[in-house]
């Protein structure tokens, strides 16, 4: 009981909740953080996704080593780039550079992967239908292909993003900001009340951000 | 960039942070895959239940890592209960998705031939739908290892006895010191390849009549983080 008690005065305290270390600071941080890296994954892994899903080039190449990358471990991952960050730029190169470059690296593969899938699935009679109406490749992909990956998009930023948050939250072992800092903090000053309030952040944080693109991917489906 | 004196006098400490981590993870994939065996069997044919139980495994496997283990430290301490338990029910989701999906996938027609042979429940399920599904468990086992292996590091987060390699990653940051870092994750990286390779070896000579499965088709995210 105690520590739901602790929770909830640590959540409910007024001065957690403004200046530099405040949650909607730490939680802009991590929106941040998550929305950048994810911009740049989409930016990449999507034209690539529509590419290989349009022309069934290199897909299982492409498919076969993004399943392979998704293995790769978040922590270990910032653990690599870290050195590479750090020996570029001593100050930003030990905070936030290694965590937003993994968070990139991880967000890449389950957008790529999915969008591939998407595009490729579409039923082939559909797209010769519309070859056949006249329409220009590049018309086939807008206005056939595309809108019908909409929902296998969908799901594949879903992976990403949740994956993103959650690095986003190991970032915080290594100096970068975001509501992983009061779980860092608290366990290190044994403060259960930052520590759970913490949790109870990440946590909500991470499944809004999930049940968000499920109900957004019901709204396509419609 | 690599400070090899450092790595030199600490080949002790690297096997003992690489046995510890694959310790640490064995346990949790041991106990993670009998507690889902015994949660599919049990919802296989309550389809309520069996729902119920992938939407929370599905809900804990969204969760963060950090904030799991964290999570825990006010209730069972800075203990090993604390590091398994987050590691284990990160388990859950992959082995019942692969689990259910092999036993999904047994035709409806062997099951009829097994029931006409006089096999009772118990008996279908264990000496045909279990070998059956086989593949797809074993594949289950390749990625919830493979995952585990990756999540073992953050659980450096509970201190120095705990996080296996991912220690070195902690130790090293505090230090500011890359060969440390690196010498964590590196290994920790390597020690996953050689467990999922033993695996694709053990599934090969089980399930013979099956070409063995990639890692990672059966389910959306890969690890969680």
């Amino acid at each position: 009981m105690n520590i739901l008690t602790d929770t909830l005065a640590w959540l409910t305290d007024p001065s957690h909740w403004t200046g530099p270390a405040g949650i909607p600071t730490r939680l802009g941080e991590h929106l941040a953080l998550s929305g950048v890296s994810m911009a740049v994954a989409i930016a990449l892994a999507i034209p690539i996704g529509i590419y290989i899903g349009h022309t069934g080039r290199y897909a299982r190449l492409v498919v076969n080593s993004a399943n392979l990358w998704r293995a790769l471990p978040s922590l270990a991952l910032i653990g690599i780039v870290l050195p590479f960050t750090s020996a570029m730029d001593p100050q930003l190169g030990f905070k936030v550079y290694p965590t937003l470059v993994a968070m990139v690296v991880l967000a890449v593969p389950p957008v790529l992967v999915n969008t591939q899938a998407g595009i490729a699935g579409v039923d082939r009679d559909l797209v010769e239908a519309a070859r056949a109406m006249g329409m220009r490749e590049r018309q086939v992909v807008r206005q056939v292909e595309l809108p019908l990956a909409l929902p296998a998009l969908d799901s594949g930023i879903r992976s990403g993003a949740v994956q993103v948050v959650a690095t986003a939250t190991l970032g915080a072992i290594f100096g970068s900001g975001g509501l992983g800092r009061y779980l860092v903090e608290g366990v290190a000053q044994q403060d259960d009340g930052m520590t759970f309030g913490g949790v109870v952040l990440v946590a909500a944080l991470a499944l809004s951000v999930e049940a968000g693109f499920v109900l957004l991917q019901r709204g396509m489906k419609k | 960039m690599i400070d090899w004196a450092w790595v030199g006098d600490h080949l002790d400490d690297l096997a003992w942070r690489t046995l510890q981590h694959f310790l640490f993870a064995a346990i949790a994939v041991a106990v993670g895959f009998v507690l889902s065996l015994g949660f599919s069997i049990w919802s296989l044919r309550r389809p309520r239940l069996r729902a119920a139980l992938v939407t929370a495994s599905g809900v804990l496997y969204t969760i963060p890592s950090l904030a799991l283990f964290a999570a825990l430290i006010p209730v069972t301490g800075l203990s090993i209960v604390t590091a398994e338990v987050p590691l284990i029910l990160y388990t859950l989701l992959i082995f019942m998705r692969n689990i259910l999906a092999g036993l999904d996938a047994v035709a409806p027609d062997v099951l009829e031939a097994a029931d006409a042979m006089g096999y009772s429940g118990r008996a279908r399920l264990l000496r045909v739908e279990l070998p059956l599904a086989l593949p797809l468990v074993i594949g289950g086992v390749r990625l919830a290892s493979v995952s585990t292996i990756g999540l073992v590091t953050v659980s450096g987060i509970l201190g120095d006895r705990f996080g296996g390699l991912g220690f070195f990653i902690f130790e090293g940051y505090r230090h500011s010191f890359p060969t440390e870092i690196l010498f964590g994750a590196l290994p920790s990286i390597a020690l996953a390849i050689l467990v999922d390779l033993a695996l694709v070896a053990l599934q090969r000579r089980l399930t013979p009549w099956a070409a063995a499965q990639p890692a990672g088709g059966r389910i959306g995210p890969a690890g969680a983080s």
